[in-house]
C-alpha cells in the first residue's frame, strides 16, 4: 500500500529492535476478552484508478449546476470561489498542519487566523471574533450558553424566524440544562414579532437572526433596544448570509452584544453541508466568556511581530469541566479560506457583490410578482424570499424538478402552517435568462 | 523595507498591503437592472483592504513556507494522529457532485452521497465492532457530546437522571468538558502505578447516581487499558454506560472489538485515524458508534435504505435531535470513506505499523529519556524531562530544540498526570530512516541538555520566530488589528 | 522557579495551607496570596476578585489566578464580608507577583470572628509546611 512504507526489511529490524519476533507479537498486552475473533470484512483495497471511477460514479448521481438551476439557499448558498482560494488552500503547509501549539513554527496560520479574526469582526461590527466554531447552528447554541454563563440567567426567547435546524440544534444543546426556550413569532411582514418581549422577565438573551430564514432583514436596532430595556439581557444576532453585510449594516453597529453565524458563503463549497464556518463575535466586555479558540498578537524574544494562541484558560485543555465550551478542533481551514474570500472581495468587491445579489433578488421577485405569484412577505430581503403557489403547488414543484428546475424549498415541513409556501434563493451565480425560464415555468 | 533571506520572507498583514479600488475578484456581469433599497437600512463600507489577485496568492503562499506541517517533516503530535493525508482525498472531495452539492436537495438527486454516508456508517460499525452510528459530530468534542447526550437520553428513559461521570485523570480536557454540558459532575478516577485504570478504583466511585464512565483506549499514556472488560462490567452492574474516546483508534484498527470490551458509544476522530487533513486546527469529523441497544438514541436525520434506494429518516422519536445544521462536516467524510477503500483490508496494517513505529521510538530513545511507565506501549509513548531538569531543561526547551533540528515538536505537558511529559506518537506512514533521524535529534538535544543548556533554554534559532511572548499577550489581549 | 530560601516571608502576616495570607488591618483583614505562591504559578496574567459585599466562608472560592496555562482558584484564609477589592490588579495582575504584600493584595474582609486569625500559621509554620 502506497501510504505505508515499511519493507520487509525494515519491519525486521524495527522488530528485532523492539525484541518482538512477529508484528502481531506489538499487541500481546491486549487480552482476549476485547479482541476481534474474525478479520475485519472490508471492500479489497481500491485502485487511485479505481477509487476515482467509484467517486465519480457517486457523485455524478448529485444534481448541479450547469445542468439544473437551483434556487435553494436556507443556509447553504451558491457562490463563486475564485480559484486561487481553492489552489491556496491546497498548500500542504497549511491544509497537514494541526492547530498551532507551536507557535514558532506556525506562524502561518496563526497570522491567517489572526488576519481572519480582524474581517469577522470587522464585517460582523464587532470588537472581537474568535477563531471559529463548527457551524451556524452550534455557534447560535454556544451564543446562547455564553449568555446564559454572563446573565446568570436560564430563560432564552427565540426567534420562530431562526432557521428551523439551527433551532433544532439549539434544543439538543439545551435539552440536559433544563434552560427555558420562549419562542418568539413571526408577524405578517416576515420579521420577529417583539411584542411578547414587553411581557418577558428574567431574560438571559433574546435571539433573532437577520436575515431570517425567510430572507427578510430584522430590525436589529428594535430588538437590542427591546432585550437591553432591563439592562442584563443579551441581544444574540444570528446570521446563516454574512454577504448581506455588505449592503445592510453589521448587526454589531445595531447593538448585538453576541453575533454568530454561518459562514460558509465566505469562499466555502457547499459540500452536502459541511464542512462550513460558525462564526462568532462578541464585545471585549465578554471576551473572557467567549467559547473558542483565539489568535492573540505579540513579540518574540527580539521583539518582532508574532502570533501566538492566547486566552486558553477559558478553554477545555486547562479548565476542562469549567471551560467556556468543549470545543476543541476547530474549522480552521475553512476560517482561512474565508478570510482568503473577504481579502479577495475587498470592501469593493463585497459592496459591489453584495449588491449584485440584492438587485438579482429584487428581478426575480417583481418578475414572479408580475406573473401573479404571491409574496406573502413584504419586509426588505436579502438574496431569499418566500412565495405562495396556488394550492397543489407540490406538482408543480415536482414539474419544474423534471425539468430540471429546484423551484425552491417547500416550507410546510418546516411551517405547518405555510403549505404551499417555498423559500427560494438568488446569487450572482443565477442568471436572468434562468431567472426568465423559471418565471415561465412556475406560471406555465 | 521588506526583510528577508534564504526562502524565508516577512509578510505583512492583510491591511498593511494594497490599495483602494484593487480586487482579486472576478465580479460576475451585471444582467439585470438595478433594485431600490431602503437607504436607512443601508450600512457602511466595510473596513476591508483592497488587494490585488497576485497580492493575495504571495501572501498566503509566504504565510504557508512559516509552518511545519505533515508535508515537510514528521509531526509527531501525541494523541492527535498527524499521519499523511492522501491526495487523492482532496481530489474526490473536489468532484463538483460533491463539492457544489445543497444539503437540502431532494434525496432522490443526492443517492450518490447518501450512498457514501450510509456505507461509511457501515464501515465504521465493522471497524469498530459496534452496531450503528451517525456521522453528524463535526468533531471528537462534539462526538463526546453526542455520546453524553446519549447517555443523558438513555438514563432520563430509565427514569431516573443520573447527576456524575467517572473520568480518569488521564483524560483529554474534553472529556470532563463535555460532561459537563450535559449538567454530569466529573469524578476523576486516578490511574494505578502501571498507568492503566484499576478496577478496584472504578468500584469504587462506582455508583447508582454515576451515568459511566469515559475511558480513552489505548489511553493517553499510550497504554492498553487491559482491565477495560472488567471496568465495564463493574459499571454496568451499576446501571451504568461506558464511553469510548477513539481518539487513539489509530493503535488498534482490526485487532480490537469495541463491543467485546464492553463499550457503549464511541466516537472516532476522521481526522487522526482516517487520515482527513487537519487543516491548521479543523475542520475534523466526529462520528459516533454505539450498541444497537442504543441505536435509537442517535442524532436525526439518520440515513436509511429501503430497497435499493437511500432517503434521510427523522421518525426517532427518542432521538437526541440535531447537532448539526445538515449532516456534519460531508466533504471530511468523503475523504475518510476514500482513505478507508483505498485501504480496504490493509487496514489492520496501519495500526500494526503505527505500534512498530512507537515502540521502535521508545526502544530508541529509552536510554536518554525518562519513562514512566516502562511497558510495552501502543501508537504512541510518553516520556518526560526527569534526567534533563538537573541541568535546568526542561521538556518547552526539549520541544523548541527540536525543530531546530526540522522536527515538529511532540505534545508536550500532557498528560497531566506525568510532569514534563513528551507525547509521541511517530504514525505508520513514517519511514525507519525518519524515525532514526528523529531518535538522533532526541539523543543529540539530551547531550546537549548537560553540555549546553543555555542553547536549549534559547531555541529555537532556526524559525521563523524566536520564542514568543505568551505573558503579554494574556495580559494585554490583541486579537483583531 | 526559586528554591524556598529565596523567597521572601514576612513575619507580620498569617498564611493559609492553601497559600493564602491574612493581614490585620484596623476591624479588617487584607488578604493576599504568598511569594510561594506566585512563585508556583509563574507569569500571572489575570486576576479575577469577587464582588464587594459578598459573604465568604472559611476555605470559600473566592475568584481565580491565571497564568497563561493555567488556573488557579483563590480560597479565602478567613470567613467574612468583602468590602473592597484591589481593582489595580485589572490592569496590572503582575503586581502579583511583583509585589505579592503590598500591590499584589486582593481583597480586605470584614471577619465573622477576628479570632480566626490565630488559627492561621505564622512565618515559621509555614515554612516548615512549606519545607515538608
Amino acid at each position: 500500500m502506497r501510504y505505508l512504507p515499511h519493507t520487509e526489511a525494515d519491519i525486521a529490524a524495527m522488530l528485532a529492535a523492539v525484541g518482538c519476533g512477529r508484528l502481531e507479537e506489538l499487541f500481546n498486552e491486549i487480552p482476549a476478552d476485547c479482541r476481534r475473533t474474525a478479520p475485519l470484512e472490508l471492500p479489497p483495497a481500491y485502485s487511485e484508478w479505481a477509487l476515482d471511477h467509484h467517486m465519480e460514479t457517486l457523485a455524478g448521481t448529485t444534481a448541479t449546476a450547469p445542468d439544473y438551476d437551483i434556487y435553494l439557499g436556507a443556509g447553504s448558498y451558491a457562490h463563486h470561489i475564485p480559484e486561487t482560494i481553492q489552489q491556496l488552500l491546497r498548500r500542504g503547509e497549511l491544509f497537514t498542519a494541526y492547530t498551532p501549539y507551536q507557535p514558532e513554527v506556525s506562524q502561518g496560520t496563526l497570522q491567517a487566523i489572526y488576519e481572519y479574526q480582524t474581517l469577522v469582526a470587522r464585517l460582523l461590527g464587532m470588537e472581537a471574533a474568535n477563531a471559529s466554531i463548527y457551524d451556524g447552528a452550534s455557534a447560535l447554541a454556544e451564543a446562547l450558553l455564553m449568555a446564559v454563563r454572563i446573565t446568570k440567567r436560564r430563560r432564552l426567547a427565540i426567534s420562530q424566524a431562526i432557521h428551523p435546524l439551527y433551532r433544532q440544534v439549539v434544543e439538543t444543546y439545551l435539552r440536559p440544562t433544563g434552560f427555558e426556550i420562549v419562542p418568539l413569532p413571526y408577524g405578517p411582514d416576515g420579521r420577529t414579532d417583539l411584542t411578547p418581549l414587553t411581557d418577558l422577565r428574567d431574560l438571559a438573551a433574546v435571539a433573532v437572526q437577520s436575515p431570517n430564514f425567510f430572507g427578510c432583514i430584522e430590525d436589529v436596532a428594535a430588538v437590542s433596544d427591546a432585550a437591553h430595556a432591563d439592562g442584563t439581557a443579551l441581544m444574540v444576532a444570528a446570521f446563516s448570509e454574512p454577504l448581506a453585510f455588505g449592503l445592510y449594516s453589521a448587526p454589531g453597529h445595531l447593538g448585538a452584544d453576541i453575533v454568530c453565524g454561518e459562514g460558509q458563503s465566505l469562499g466555502i463549497p457547499r459540500s452536502f453541508g459541511g464542512p462550513g464556518l460558525g462564526l462568532f463575535a462578541c464585545r471585549t466586555t465578554h471576551l473572557r466568556a467567549m467559547p473558542g479558540r483565539l489568535v492573540g498578537k505579540t513579540v518574540d524574544l527580539e521583539g518582532r511581530r508574532g502570533f501566538v494562541l492566547t486566552l486558553a484558560t477559558r478553554e477545555q485543555h486547562i479548565r476542562r469541566e469549567r471551560a467556556t465550551s468543549n470545543i476543541c478542533t476547530n474549522q480552521g481551514l475553512c476560517a482561512t479560506a474565508a478570510a482568503m474570500y473577504m481579502a479577495s472581495l475587498g470592501a469593493t468587491g463585497l459592496r459591489q457583490l453584495a449588491r449584485l445579489n440584492y438587485d438579482k433578488t429584487g428581478y426575480l421577485q417583481n418578475a414572479l410578482q408580475r406573473a401573479g405569484v404571491v409574496l406573502p412577505f413584504t419586509a426588505p430581503v436579502f438574496n431569499e424570499f418566500v412565495v405562495r403557489l396556488p394550492a397543489g403547488s407540490a406538482a408543480t414543484h415536482r414539474r419544474l424538478m423534471a425539468r430540471r428546475i429546484i423551484a425552491g424549498l417547500p416550507l410546510e415541513p418546516f411551517y405547518p402552517e405555510l403549505a404551499d409556501h417555498y423559500l427560494l434563493c438568488v446569487t450572482e451565480t443565477g442568471s436572468k435568462a434562468a431567472m426568465d425560464r423559471l418565471v415561465a415555468e412556475v406560471t406555465a | 523595507m521588506m526583510d528577508a533571506h534564504a526562502l524565508l520572507f516577512e509578510e505583512p498583514l492583510l491591511w498593511e498591503m494594497g490599495a483602494p479600488g484593487r480586487s482579486a475578484f472576478s465580479m460576475p456581469e451585471r444582467d439585470v437592472p438595478e433594485h431600490p433599497l431602503e437607504p436607512a437600512l443601508v450600512g457602511d463600507y466595510p473596513d476591508f483592504p483592497d488587494l490585488s489577485e497576485p497580492e493575495i496568492v504571495r501572501h498566503y503562499t509566504r504565510l504557508s513556507q512559516w509552518n511545519m506541517s505533515v508535508d515537510t517533516t514528521m509531526y509527531p503530535l501525541g494523541s492527535c494522529t498527524m499521519k499523511y493525508n492522501p491526495k487523492t482525498n482532496e481530489r474526490q472531495a473536489a468532484l463538483p457532485g460533491i463539492a457544489r452539492a445543497h444539503p437540502l436537495l431532494p434525496t432522490e438527486l443526492s443517492q450518490g452521497l447518501l450512498r457514501l454516508m450510509f456505507e461509511l456508517e457501515r464501515l465504521l460499525a465493522e471497524i469498530t465492532g459496534l452496531d450503528a452510528g451517525s456521522l453528524q459530530p463535526a468533531a471528537g468534542a462534539q462526538g463526546e457530546l453526542a455520546g453524553m447526550l446519549i447517555f443523558y437520553a438513555h438514563h432520563a428513559d430509565q427514569g431516573r437522571p443520573r447527576t456524575k461521570i467517572l473520568i480518569p485523570d488521564t483524560a483529554h480536557g474534553t472529556n470532563p468538558a463535555s460532561a459537563a454540558l450535559c449538567g454530569f459532575t466529573a469524578v476523576a478516577v486516578p490511574s494505578g502505578p502501571e498507568g492503566i485504570l484499576e478496577p478496584d478504583a472504578v468500584a469504587a466511585r462506582m455508583d447508582d447516581d454515576t451515568a459511566g464512565i469515559m475511558v480513552t483506549n489505548p489511553n493517553t499514556l499510550g497504554l492498553f487499558e487491559t482491565h477495560i472488560r472488567q471496568v465495564a462490567d463493574l459499571v454496568h452492574a451499576k446501571g451504568g454506560l461506558v464511553y469510548a474516546d477513539g481518539a487513539n483508534m489509530n493503535a488498534v484498527l482490526g485487532q480490537v472489538h469495541m463491543g467485546a470490551m464492553g463499550v457503549d458509544v464511541l466516537h472516532l476522530n476522521l481526522h487522526k485515524t482516517f487520515s482527513t487533513p487537519h487543516g491548521g486546527g479543523g475542520p475534523g469529523a466526529g462520528p459516533v458508534c454505539v450498541t444497537q441497544a442504543l441505536a435509537r438514541y442517535l442524532p436525526v436525520p439518520r440515513v436509511l435504505k429501503v430497497d435499493d434506494h437511500f432517503t434521510l429518516g427523522s421518525d426517532f422519536p427518542q432521538s437526541i435531535g440535531k447537532l448539526h445544521a445538515f449532516y456534519g462536516n460531508f466533504g471530511i467524510l468523503a475523504r475518510a470513506y476514500s482513505y478507508i477503500l483505498s485501504l480496504g483490508a490493509d487496514l489492520p496494517r496501519v495500526s500494526q505499523l503505527a505500534v512498530l513505529n512507537a515502540n521502535y521510538l521508545r526502544a530508541g530513545l529509552r536510554n536518554h529519556y525518562h519513562l514512566p511507565y516502562d511497558r510495552p506501549c501502543m501508537h504512541e509513548c510518553v516520556f518526560s524531562d526527569k534526567h534533563q531538569l538537573p541541568h535546568k531543561v526542561t521538556t518547552l526547551d526539549i520541544a523548541k530544540r527540536l525543530i531546530d533540528y526540522g522536527f515538529h515538536p511532540p505534545t508536550i505537558y500532557f498528560p497531566l498526570v506525568v510532569p514534563g511529559a513528551l507525547m509521541i506518537e511517530p504514525t505508520e506512514t513514517e519511514t525507519k530512516e525518519t524515525l532514526d533521524r528523529f531518535i538522533a535529534a532526541l539523543v543529540s538535544i539530551a547531550r546537549e541538555a548537560e553540555t549546553d543548556p543555555e542553547r536549549l533554554r534559547q531555541a529555537p534559532l532556526r524559525a521563523q520566530r524566536r520564542r514568543l511572548d505568551e505573558v503579554q499577550a494574556a495580559r494585554k489581549p490583541c486579537l483583531t488589528g | 522557579m526559586k528554591d524556598i530560601e529565596e523567597l521572601h516571608f514576612p513575619e507580620d502576616i498569617r498564611y493559609s495551607q492553601d497559600h493564602e495570607w491574612a493581614r490585620p488591618e484596623g476591624d479588617l483583614f487584607v488578604v493576599g496570596i504568598s511569594d510561594y505562591a506566585q512563585d508556583q504559578l509563574g507569569d500571572i496574567v489575570f486576576v479575577e476578585l469577587p464582588a464587594t459585599g459578598r459573604t465568604l466562608t472559611e476555605g470559600e472560592d473566592f475568584g481565580s489566578v491565571e497564568s497563561v496555562k493555567a488556573v488557579s482558584e483563590l480560597l479565602a484564609p478567613l470567613a467574612g464580608e468583602v468590602v473592597a477589592v484591589n481593582a489595580e490588579l485589572e490592569d496590572q495582575p503582575e503586581m502579583v507577583n511583583s509585589q505579592p504584600y503590598k500591590g499584589g493584595w486582593m481583597m480586605k474582609i470584614k471577619p465573622a470572628n477576628g479570632a480566626d486569625y490565630d488559627q492561621l500559621m505564622d512565618r515559621d509554620a509555614y515554612l516548615n509546611m512549606l519545607k515538608g
